[in-house]
This record gives structure tokens, C-alpha cells and sequence, in this order.
């Protein structure tokens, strides 16, 4: 694999690494989110360090040229954190729907308390 | 706190017509039925007109849908102690004076929730549009060879629910176009369904909350929770009533 490309990767892994790791030490990122992103960025790194596994696995799958191998790596990768995005939104959305529906019927009750209140 | 029930009335943009259901409910039912107005986060004045007509009224934060709007009533039945609960829909579609055999259907057959259906009479005229029966018709025809039952008319949200399904909707009920799921999560719980025929008014005011636009997505996606339904597995037993 051609060196320049190999650098880009490792630089790019590299950076995405330190990215990561600085947002969940400000607290700006969640560990359960950050995990997938730190393999993801690991695996890069790894298969962009160690071209003899990168070239193993572009062997074993039928791709001519290494460096495609890391691309696709790198799609499934993101493929999956956006699922993983997915779950995480329909969770919030639930309990979101949750919170709405308890604040509604406390504030229903509230209401009338206070009425009550006001007639006594 | 013998046997309360409550009438559920989901209303989203219904200000001109909220009003009118609740004192048709009043007129229609017992005093054995307490009324309370979801007012899915309208923008118009259905929850201000609803509470001067004197029914409870519970406003959410914003609009959460048909199926978040009729869980919130059911999570309001749950925590209170209702032992019935019926849906009636803010629109006037539905006959108040019907409820009566809903309720007479669910004594007879001990069934958990009770649907009034269009189609059930030999007598009946749906004027909606030849595309919305046609859909209607075909999750009928699926439910009802999946579930070994006659199904007929499964988008009816005019429904009656006992303590049981009271309380598994209170836990789970479908996000949005839930009527159709609704069957089947009766289904796959082991609870009971039965319907019996019932007249609908025309909606006079406002618009159904499926319009044309939406009427793809709301084919697509409930049939995809029809046959994800299908996979998932039976419970042994029916849920536990309180």
C-alpha cells in the first residue's frame, strides 16, 4: 500500500482517537457512546498499522487493492454508529413521550389542586 | 371507589367540535363515567373550550400523536383505579350512546376490549374514500388469518378496554397509527377481542389524523409492525390484571 495512503489513515485513526477520549474527558460524550467510536477508530488504526492484516483481509474477501478494504472497514463502522444513533433517538424519543405524558397529568392534577385551594 | 369508568377524549385541533362531544357523552352516558380530554398539544383553543365545558383536562407539552395522546388516558386509568375505559375521539366520529354495547358485548363474552366496528352491519355505509376501505380491508384480512378470528374493521379506535388492557396499554401502546397494532398486541398477550357493530358520524369538523399525504407512510409502517409482530413470541399466559 502506497505509504502516503497508509499515513492518512494512521493520522486520521490517530486523530479520531484523541478526539474521542478528549470528549468524554470534558464530559461532552457519553461512555456508552463513546465505546463504539473508540473500537471503530482502533480497528482503523489497527488494519492501517499492520498492512499484512489489511492485506490478509482484502485477500479474503476478493478485493484487488488494500487500501479498499480500509474503506470499507471504515463504512461498516459507520454504518453501525448510525444505528446505534438510531437506537439512541428512539429511546430518548420514548422517554421523552414518557415524561410528557406524566408532566401532563401531574400538571392536570396540580391545576386542580390549586383551584381547590383558592376555594377554600 | 366502586366500578369508576372513564371516557378517554383524545382531541388535537378539535376547539369546534370538543365541546359538543363532551355534552353529548354527558347526555348519553351515565353519571358512572368520568370524562377526561387529552389535548394533544393543541394550537388552538380545544383544551381552554374543553375545561369551560367542565370536563378534566390533561394538556400535553406538545403533540405527541394519537397513540401517545390515548396512552396518556390510559396511564390516567391505570393510576386511578378505573376499571373501564373507552375511547371516544374528539371529533365526534363516534356515538357516545353506542358505548352502551360495548359494554353489553364485554359482560356477554368476558373479552378485554371491546370495538365497535363499521362493518359489522349488513346495513353499513362508510363514505370514505374506495383507497382508505381498501386499506382498512386488507389489514382486516391479515389480521384476521393471523389471528384465526374475524377481524373487520381494526382501524376503529372507537374501543372499550377493561382493567387488564387498561393496564398493558398503560405500559406499551404503539407510537403512532396504533389501532391496527393494538389487535395484535392483544393477540400476542392472550388477550381477548371482540367487536360489535356500531354507526359513525361523519367527522364535521377538522381533519382525520391521516391525511392523503400520509396515508404511504401509515401503509408501509403498519404493516411492518404487523409482521414484525409476528415474530415476536407469545406470552404462555394472559398479563397480569393488577
Amino acid at each position: 500500500m502506497d505509504h502516503r495512503i497508509q499515513l492518512v489513515a494512521v493520522f486520521g485513526a490517530l486523530l479520531l482517537l484523541i478526539l474521542v477520549i478528549e470528549l468524554v474527558r470534558r464530559r461532552r460524550l457519553n461512555e456508552r457512546y463513546a465505546l463504539l467510536w473508540m473500537l471503530s477508530a482502533f480497528v482503523i488504526l489497527g488494519l492501517s498499522i499492520w498492512q499484512g492484516l489489511l492485506e490478509q483481509l482484502a485477500g479474503l474477501i476478493g478485493i484487488a487493492y488494500p487500501p479498499n478494504a480500509l474503506f470499507l472497514a471504515a463504512i461498516f463502522f459507520i454504518l453501525l454508529l448510525l444505528l446505534n444513533m438510531s437506537v439512541a433517538l428512539s429511546r430518548l424519543q420514548g422517554e421523552t413521550r414518557i415524561l410528557a405524558q406524566r408532566l401532563a397529568i401531574l400538571e392536570s392534577d396540580h391545576e386542580l389542586t390549586s383551584e381547590n385551594d383558592e376555594d377554600s | 371507589m366502586a366500578d369508576r369508568k372513564l371516557v378517554v377524549i383524545p382531541a388535537y385541533n378539535e376547539s369546534d367540535s370538543v365541546v359538543a362531544v363532551i355534552e353529548s357523552v354527558r347526555d348519553a352516558m351515565s353519571e358512572s363515567w368520568d370524562i377526561v380530554v387529552i389535548d394533544d398539544g393543541s394550537d388552538d383553543a380545544t383544551g381552554s373550550k374543553a375545561a369551560e365545558a367542565g370536563a378534566r383536562v390533561v394538556r400535553t407539552p406538545f403533540n405527541l400523536g394519537i397513540g401517545g395522546a390515548v396512552q396518556t388516558g390510559f396511564i390516567y386509568a391505570r393510576d386511578r383505579g378505573y376499571s373501564q375505559m373507552v375511547q371516544i375521539d374528539g371529533d365526534g366520529q363516534h356515538k357516545p350512546a353506542a358505548v352502551e354495547s360495548l359494554q353489553a358485548a364485554m359482560t356477554e363474552t368476558g373479552a378485554d376490549m371491546i370495538c365497535g366496528s363499521r362493518f359489522l352491519s349488513d346495513d353499513y355505509t362508510y363514505p370514505a374514500p374506495i383507497s382508505r376501505r381498501t386499506g382498512i380491508h386488507i389489514f382486516a384480512f391479515l389480521l384476521s388469518t393471523f389471528l384465526r378470528q374475524r377481524i373487520t374493521d381494526p382501524t376503529s379506535g372507537f374501543r372499550l378496554y377493561n382493567r387488564r388492557a387498561i393496564e398493558l396499554f398503560a405500559s406499551d401502546y404503539p407510537h403512532d397509527y396504533p389501532e391496527v397494532e393494538v389487535v395484535m398486541m392483544l393477540h400476542q398477550h392472550r388477550l381477548k377481542m371482540k367487536e360489535v357493530p356500531v354507526k359513525m358520524n361523519l367527522r364535521e369538523e377538522g381533519v382525520s389524523s391521516i391525511s392523503t399525504s400520509k396515508s404511504a407512510y401509515y401503509m408501509v409502517k403498519v404493516l411492518l409492525a404487523l409482521f414484525i409482530g409476528l415474530l415476536r413470541t407469545r406470552d404462555r399466559q394472559p398479563a397480569e390484571g393488577a
